[in-house]
């Protein structure tokens, strides 16, 4: 290793940091005015995703020493369906590192010998050309080493910059590194670590068996998936994150790329504060926040209603056809007051909702102009029938035998035109017999017409299917409206 | 002691059969994809020269045939100079290897594998040697523009090495020789020469561009990313480096 020629600019490197390091205490007086002579030693605790490693809890900066491992090897992206990743410590993302804002960090590379390919890693935490690229070029079955001071707080991207940079970081080759401020960061209940990636495979959408890189797919960036921590699955079932309610949930969130922009959002959560591009500005009350490829944010949130809640890339084909989904299962007491669960379930009457508006606007017209006609009232009220009435008691009048009473030929309806009225406007609950038939049902109010409208709809039903015709005019509906319904109703 | 006496017949008579394989190539125009005039991005098409490449890469038995014969390569009397910790750190023992006699050998350094080839009369081949005998497929000597043809080459990059390491001898390609893709990395004599900046990036630099012609952007055809990965890899070494998939052949001038 002697010979590798790349150890001479590690050193050229450490000589530079050294030199420099006058400089940074100048440039980020306040990470090191009481930095002493020799630094205490640690090495950093590496965490595989989701999780995120403990807080530092120092209030001192030190040098951390970080060995990272590279390994190429073959893993599910889906059921049934293998792709060769490389990895940053095994995992896709890779390890996720902690450092402390003014923190020496010792880098070690280290690339498995088992591996095919030299491997190197820019930390875009790191302040220097490449953020370490050229210090840390690897061949397998080597190590590299280079130090950086970490000089800015905040989340960062690494990821490999070896030729040919996308196919590295297609395969996986990315993660994310935190340096801590001084002061740490505000305590949290639960700390996950989540990251986005785009995967180029020959074969389609869970096309299964091994499935190789697809070069020109990634060139063209159309993606065969696109994922949260390198698998369909990586976070769904047994391997949700989980919180419970009431307890805060912070999580750090990448986006490797190597092409897509990501448009995060949680369904049915709300970010309380957003760091959004990992940086020091705090956005609040947030829904969807955008993460770019080679970019991360820090996202919050307090976890209030119990169930589970999806993660999603909101470029919703790729959550729902290409895999980006995760799943947040928050478990707890239910809070009605914030959520209640369903409470109507009703019909919905779609596009039948929509009456010809013309026939209405006409009888408008016309009622406007003192000329209303039972024509103009009997084809307004058609259409507002098909719209409103016809769900329940269909479109011939005949209504459904036993379950919605027939308004064609009714004798009820002959019997009392009041009583029907008061019916549209009050609604009606019990026992009626219609045509010798009995029905036991609730008629809702049909609160949302106006005096216009049932006059008009009324009109059409007495002068359709050999009903007795007549007319009821909207002075008619504006006196019955005026009449409190029954109590029965009232106490409903 | 029987059974070591016929490891080492049946060894020395590998060696023997493949102590002939080397097939001619004619010379002829060749565009490489690295450049090779003064313009960094520009295509200057190159002349080989005639010359023979062993037919199949250096194999396991063949090595350790070279190293009975040349004891002072063993992983425990060579230099460290020459050869780096895991210099045939797969063996057994220091003159026994345990993967199969007829996989390509691994794990061999530079200085090595150089002194294997003189051991046979021959050299390292160049960089562009080897490059013009491995543009060829089975039945076109240049089928580099065959996207077909690159999906093939890539396949293995895509796999993790298998342990063992297959045997040699693979299909023949139009020149008649085996194995240039999908088994192992090879040593070329003037690997250090091919520099792919270790940071792939930086090709905007005009220095690195000048000496180093760095990077993808020096790469003539972008879409040779199979070679442009096999440059990368050798790029990342040292003289006496070794890994765990990097083999060699040898060539010599006609």
């Amino acid at each position: 290793m002697m010979n590798n020629p790349m150890s001479r600019s590690v050193r050229a490197l450490a000589l530079a940091a050294g030199l420099a390091a006058p400089l940074l205490v100048a440039a980020a007086p306040k990470a090191t005015a009481a930095e002493p002579a020799t630094l205490p030693v640690v090495h950093a605790t590496l965490t595989s995703p989701p999780h995120v490693p403990p807080a530092t809890g120092r209030k001192q900066p030190a040098k951390v020493i970080v060995d990272l491992e590279v390994v190429e090897k073959e893993m599910p992206i889906s059921e049934g369906v293998t792709y060769t990743f490389w990895t940053f410590g095994g995992t896709v993302p890779g390890s996720f590192i902690r450092v402390r804002q003014g923190d020496t960090v010792e880098f070690h590379l280290k690339n498995h010998p088992r591996s095919k390919m030299p491997h190197n890693i820019d930390l875009h935490g790191v302040t220097g050309p490449g953020g370490g690229a050229a210090s840390s070029f690897t061949a397998p079955g080597h190590e590299s080493q280079f130090t950086f001071k970490a000089l800015n707080e905040g989340i960062y991207v690494y990821h490999c910059a070896t030729a040919p940079v996308g196919m590295h970081v297609a395969n996986g080759m990315y993660g994310l590194i935190l340096v801590e401020p001084p002061e740490g960061l505000p305590k949290v209940d639960h700390e996950y670590y989540v990251m986005q990636g785009d995967f180029y495979t020959t074969g389609k959408y869970r096309e299964k068996g091994l499935q190789p890189f697809d070069m020109e797919k990634a060139i063209d960036e159309r993606p065969t998936y696109v994922l949260f921590n390198g698998a369909e699955g990586a976070l769904t079932g047994d391997k949700a994150m989980t919180a419970s309610t009431g307890e805060t949930v912070r999580i750090f969130v990448g986006n490797g790329g190597p092409n897509l922009v990501s448009s995060f959002h949680v369904i049915g959560a709300i970010f309380d504060q957003v760091r959004f591009e990992g940086g020091t500005m705090v956005q609040k009350n947030v829904q969807t926040t955008l993460i770019p490829s080679g970019g991360a944010a820090i996202v919050t949130f307090t976890a209030k209603v119990p169930g589970s809640y999806v993660l999603v890339d909101h470029s919703i084909f790729r959550a729902f056809n290409k895999g980006a989904l995760a799943i947040l299962k928050v478990d707890g007491k239910e809070d009605k007051r914030i959520y209640s669960g369903k409470e109507l379930d009703a019909v919905y009457l779609g596009d039948r909702a929509a009456p010809n508006m013309e026939s209405v606007a006409q009888a408008t017209r016309s009622a406007a102009a003192g000329t209303l006609t039972v024509d103009d009232q009997v084809n307004a009220g058609k259409s507002l029938f098909a719209g409103t009435c016809s769900v329940c008691h269909q479109a011939d009048g005949k209504g459904l035998p036993g379950v919605f009473p027939p308004l064609a030929k009714s004798d009820f309806l002959a019997a009392d035109v009041t009583r029907a009225l008061r019916a549209v406007l009050h609604g009606l609950t019990g026992k009626v017999t219609v045509n010798g038939q009995e029905y036991d049902s609730v008629m809702p109010p049909m609160t949302q017409l106006n005096d216009d409208e049932i006059a008009n709809i009324l009109t059409y039903v007495l002068n359709s299917w050999g009903n007795s015709g007549g007319s009821i005019s909207k002075e008619d509906v504006k006196k019955q409206r005026a009449i409190a319904p029954a109590a029965k109703v009232a106490a409903h | 002691m029987r059974a070591a006496l016929t490891v080492l017949v049946l060894a020395c008579a590998a060696a023997a059969a493949q102590a002939a394989g080397y097939v001619p190539l004619e010379g002829g125009r060749f565009e490489s994809v690295l450049p090779q005039g003064n313009v960094p991005t520009a295509s200057v098409p190159v002349d080989i020269a005639p010359f023979a490449l062993r037919e199949t890469p250096v194999t396991v038995a063949e090595f350790e045939a070279f190293l009975a014969a040349h004891p002072e390569w063993r992983r425990d009397r060579v230099p460290s100079l020459l050869a780096d910790a895991h210099y045939l750190s797969d063996w057994t023992a220091p003159a026994k290897a345990s993967a199969p006699a007829r996989s390509p050998v691994v794990n061999v350094s530079w200085h090595a594998a150089r002194a294997y080839c003189a051991s046979e009369g021959a050299r390292l081949p160049t960089w562009l040697e080897w490059e013009y005998a491995a543009a060829a497929d089975e039945t076109r000597r240049d089928a580099r523009a065959d996207p077909a043809w690159r999906r093939r080459i890539l396949a293995w990059y895509e796999r993790t090495t298998p342990d063992p390491l297959p045997e040699v001898g693979g299909a023949p390609n139009a020149w008649g020789v085996r194995d240039m893709h999908g088994l192992v990395w090879e040593w070329v004599d003037d690997f250090n020469a091919l520099f792919i900046a270790g940071d792939s990036r930086t090709q905007g630099d005009p220095d690195i561009l000048k000496f180093c012609g760095a990077g993808a952007i020096s790469v003539i055809d972008r879409d040779s990313y199979a070679v442009l990965m096999r440059i990368a890899l050798l790029s990342s070494l040292g003289g006496a480096d070794t890994t765990s998939n990097l083999g060699f052949r040898c060539a010599k001038s006609l």
